[in-house]
């Protein structure tokens, strides 16, 4: 593919360690097989994926796709990678705002950061110029005090107190209070010793076709127009992600109590409506995209996404509203994942048969970004906490990752992503929300595992895509592969059709299961906390939440291994990876 | 699996796009399941190894969308080999669609790899799905509602001695028309539930009921259509993807104040739905797209205007097929959706939205709404044949 259009073809390779830096130029046939984004991240990882964590040859990965910084609608999304310090597996994330958009118009298609710096250090990159200054001053402090210091102009992302103090689930801040929060990959930052990197971008990103372009986005525009999810008047773009509030709390399998049920009575005064008379948010969002999903209060606070109103009234107990907002707050500054924390904290709460309201709550979030008192103790996640206090079970988490707020007894396919997902439990990875709950492309039965093991492969490809084109999953609930293999070519001029693209998505994943496979995970890995398939969730207006029967997930997981060209234990085999184009590892 | 598909075959059955024992379904898991053992199944299974999809599907189109693809597919293509329906439906969710020479799997292939369904002139369509069955069976209904809409409206133009069509259109013409007068003629039933309503549950069995009567009377294809009944200050409207005739359970309550976000999955409409009744004293709403309003909304004889190829959106006149307003908008609720159109339009019987379908509104239950939507439809025919027929 030629990266004269779409792509820099360059990409920024820093090493901490002597504050020097060069430039790559990948093949041609990189870009093809990996597209951007989370795919080129992935492929830059494996060389090192042996290594722990804090390795100074760990590289951390932050990567644009082709689409970033052109009319390609909700392009403006950008993938960060490396290994999880929370669940040692590959660890990914995306993050909305501006970075990726002024990284690309820097002239880069990403960024890769080995070695550690001896001192603690900020990275400015300016187009083609790239500094290190030093950042002990900033030491301690928030990450909107980190932003403030640092030039209005340009995007930046810095880690807060959280990674200072050993947070294994402290996220990477990104200017806008987008707060890219799963895997703990702040920790890694923190590592290399980088306390933020800003960047600003004077060039634009070539498009091989401005018309076809044009008319590209027509077509995904009139179907954003039609979902009622995106531009409804309850959708996303009134509300934000918390117009989920309602339908997954009437769906019955809204997380309550850590799981241990799945209705929360005083949902009806927490929901997105309460948020938008409380606070009179106006609409914020990435760069390039119209949907504007994103609210922030009038006096400058994000109001929460849907996981963390969730999570941070029914999982815990809470039915303040001012609550969920100050954890947000907090989580945000302080640079942590609210899920992960929220889920702690529920945790620590069933173990020892706490009731946390109020001041209580706030004081022990707080503890956790500062290390303090037991707070030292949840800093390390919901499943090394349990392990430490006897109660593993307690944990509700995949591979060490917390589970998002739905429960994985009220749809079946989610069940089954959560499991297989590269990075633990996780909900955007194969996003079976979009058919179970919002009935699209098309309803699928959510209490049934019937034909779900190729839908979840098949959905977990094309999502490894679209972080590689670093477009917004959410927007999918509208458009298809199909509009945006010809926004693809109108950039790019690549020939590539959708289904193409889709095999690219394939070779992406399977290249993260190769990765975990290296360190060392298998099938039992890949499987949901006990509690699912033996108790109950809140059944009730005619619909029952039995546990998810165990047979048919077991079955439903090995059909899933056999689609994915796994083996029985879920490990890669050489045939695939050779069908992939792959280096396999014995 | 084999549920669905006995379902949707037998739903491609009733709706008349084909017949009886045709279909061909292959759904895949870790396995491909096929409800037949047709010769077709191995070049199928080959096209389904090609692609990123869990089903397929196959089957020659009824009378007279046989007769209409076969003559599009041979007369009516543009430079790359597709068909170009202008109406709402195709230009918002298919696009356009393919039309490959020979039934086999490269060719197949390359067509779908590309859109959702494909046209073989002399075999059928073959579509796909990546989620459910569901999405090939709409996907080739939306086929045969899209091209029967562009033959009909061709033809007039035709007729009219403005834009002559290519070949020879008569028998085809005639064949269609025989067939949907046919189709007309058993619509009979209307709705016995009525206001006023003691219940939620009755308001709820009210919409199921009328949902239900709308496709038996064949006034629109299963698929396609919304309905809602307001209720205190609460809009109950079916929920989006949802079939007319199967809607218990797919009803979605929605209070005026969105004071709860469940209207997330209601349908695309429901902003439409909702401005009509706050506009108006309606308490029901039914909407669907019966095939001759939605053709008879895209006949304009003034070619050289600037508008044209927008008219969808932009078209300035104010249209009637006699006395029901015809208006511009698109689906759901950018800026120029049918939401700042229809309801200030809904002055009487319905309102048509340009190349997209009849909204009809009722003053307490679904009898006005339903005999309205009958009406009209059977209106816009007699005046399309009167008007092809001078």
């Amino acid at each position: 593919m030629d990266q004269k259009y779409g792509w820099t073809g360059r990409i920024l390779k820093i090493d901490l360690s002597n504050k020097s830096y060069e430039i790559i130029k990948p093949e041609s046939d990189i870009y093809k097989k990996y597209i951007g984004g989370r795919g080129l991240a992935g492929h830059y990882l494996r060389p090192f994926c042996h290594l722990t964590w804090d390795s100074p040859e760990m590289p951390l990965l932050f990567f644009t796709g082709p689409l970033t910084d052109t009319a390609s609608p909700s392009s403006g999304m950008m993938s960060v990678v490396s290994i999880s310090p929370l669940t040692g597996t590959v660890g990914h994330t995306y993050a909305g705002g501006n970075f990726g958009t002024e990284l690309k118009r820097a002239g880069w298609d990403g960024i890769i950061i080995t070695g550690i710096s001896d001192n603690l250090c900020g990275i400015n990159i300016h187009d083609t110029r790239v500094e290190f200054s030093g950042a002990e001053s900033l030491q301690d402090k928030t990450v909107s005090a980190i932003f403030r210091s640092l030039p209005d102009e340009g995007g930046a992302a810095a880690t807060g107190p959280a990674a200072e103090n050993g947070v294994l689930f402290s996220s990477i801040g990104f200017t806008g209070d987008y707060s890219p929060g799963r895997c703990g990959l702040g920790l890694v930052m923190h590592a290399k010793a980088v306390k933020f990197i800003h960047v600003k971008g004077s060039g634009s990103t070539a498009v091989y076709n401005s018309e076809e372009l044009v008319s590209a986005r027509g077509d995904i525009l009139r179907l954003v127009s039609a979902s009622p999810a995106l531009m409804g008047e309850p959708g996303f773009s009134e509300f934000g992600t918390g117009a989920l509030y309602d339908l997954i709390h009437s769906r019955r399998m809204m997380p309550t109590d850590n799981f241990r049920s799945t209705r929360f009575q005083d949902a009806g005064i927490l929901n997105a409506w309460h948020y938008k008379n409380k606070f009179n948010p106006v609409k914020a969002g990435c760069s390039g995209c119209h949907i504007l999903c994103r609210k922030m209060s009038e006096d400058g606070r994000a109001v929460p996404e849907y996981e963390t109103m969730s999570h941070f009234t029914a999982l815990i107990g809470n039915s303040s509203i001012d609550i969920v907002m100050e954890a947000n707050r907090i989580c945000i500054e302080a640079g942590m994942d609210p899920i992960s924390a929220a889920s702690s904290i529920a945790c620590y709460m069933e173990i020892n048969n706490l009731i946390m309201v109020g001041a209580d709550l706030i004081r022990l979030l707080t503890d956790i970004a500062y290390s303090k008192e037991d707070g030292n103790l949840l800093k390390l996640g919901s499943k090394k906490t349990a392990e430490i206090l006897g109660r593993p079970e307690a944990s509700i988490s995949v591979k060490g990752l917390e589970l998002p707020a739905y429960d994985p007894r009220g749809a079946y396919g989610l069940s089954l992503s959560f499991a297989t997902s590269t990075h633990g439990g996780c909900h955007l990875q194969a996003y079976a929300v979009s058919h179970e709950i919002l009935r699209k492309p098309a309803v699928t039965d959510r209490f049934t595992f019937t034909g779900k093991a190729r839908i979840i492969k098949l959905a977990e490809d094309l999502n490894a895509v679209l972080d590689s084109l670093t477009v917004c999953r959410f927007i999918f609930i509208a458009a298809t592969i199909e509009e945006y293999a010809k926004v693809f070519h109108a950039v790019t001029g690549s020939g590539l059709s959708g289904q193409e693209l889709l095999m690219a998505g394939e070779r992406i994943f399977y290249n993260e299961r190769l990765i975990n496979r290296i360190r060392g995970f298998s099938a039992s890995d890949d499987d949901l906390p006990s509690r699912f398939f033996s108790e109950s969730g809140s059944s009730g207006d005619g619909i029952t939440i039995p546990p998810v029967p165990r047979d048919e997930f077991l079955d439903a997981r090995a059909r899933y291994y056999r689609i994915r060209g796994l083996d029985s234990e879920g490990r890669p085999v050489r045939e695939k990876c050779i069908e992939l184009g792959l280096e396999c590892t014995d | 699996m084999h549920r669905l598909i006995d379902k949707y075959s037998r739903k491609m059955v009733s709706q008349k796009i084909c017949a009886e024992g045709d279909p061909v379904f292959g759904v895949l898991d870790d396995a491909t399941i096929w409800n037949s053992s047709a010769d077709e199944i191995e070049i199928l299974g080959r096209v389904m190894r090609g692609l990123s999809i869990n089903s397929i599907l196959f089957s020659p189109a009824a009378e007279p969308y046989s007769s209409i693809i076969d003559y599009l597919a041979e007369f009516s293509t543009d430079i790359n080999g597709q068909i170009r329906p202008d109406d709402t439906e195709t230009r918002t969710f298919l696009h356009n669609i393919p039309v490959v020479k020979t039934f086999t799997a490269d060719e197949i292939l390359s067509g779908l790899k590309k859109r959702k369904g494909v046209i073989i002139p002399g075999h059928g369509i073959v579509t796909y799905g990546t989620v459910s069955p569901e999405q090939a069976f709409v996907t080739f209904s939306s086929i045969c509602f899209s091209t029967f809409v562009k033959f009909m409206a061709d033809y007039y133009y035709h007729a009219m001695g403005i834009i002559p069509m290519k070949g020879n259109p008569e028998p085809v013409f005639k064949k269609a028309v025989q067939w949907y007068r046919d189709s007309l003629s058993s619509a009979t039933n209307s709705p016995s539930i009525k206001a006023p309503f003691d219940s939620v549950e009755d308001v709820i069995q009210a919409i199921i009921e009328a949902g239900r009567l709308t496709v038996e009377s064949g006034m629109v294809d299963s698929f396609f259509g919304n309905i809602s009944v307001k209720y205190g200050n609460t809009i109950y409207i079916s929920q989006t993807g949802s079939s007319l005739d199967e809607l218990a359970g797919c009803i979605d309550p929605c209070p005026l104040d969105n004071s709860t976000t469940n209207a997330i999955t209601a349908s695309s409409e429901f902003s439409a739905h909702k401005s009509l009744y706050n506009l108006t004293e309606r308490k029901s709403i039914l909407h669907g797209h019966p095939k001759f309003s939605v053709i008879m909304s895209m006949l304009c004889d003034d070619i050289p205007c600037v508008n044209r190829g927008q008219c969808h959106i932009k078209c300035s006149r104010k249209r009637h097929i006699e006395d029901i307003p015809v208006v511009p908008g698109e689906i759901g609720a950018g800026p120029d959706s049918l939401s700042c159109t229809m309801p200030s339009a809904m002055k009487g019987r319905g309102v048509i939205v340009w190349g997209h379908g009849l909204f009809t509104a009722g003053a307490e239950d679904f009898t006005d709404a339903f005999k309205n939507l009958v009406d009209i439809e059977n209106m816009c025919f007699e005046k399309y044949l009167s008007l092809v027929e001078k």
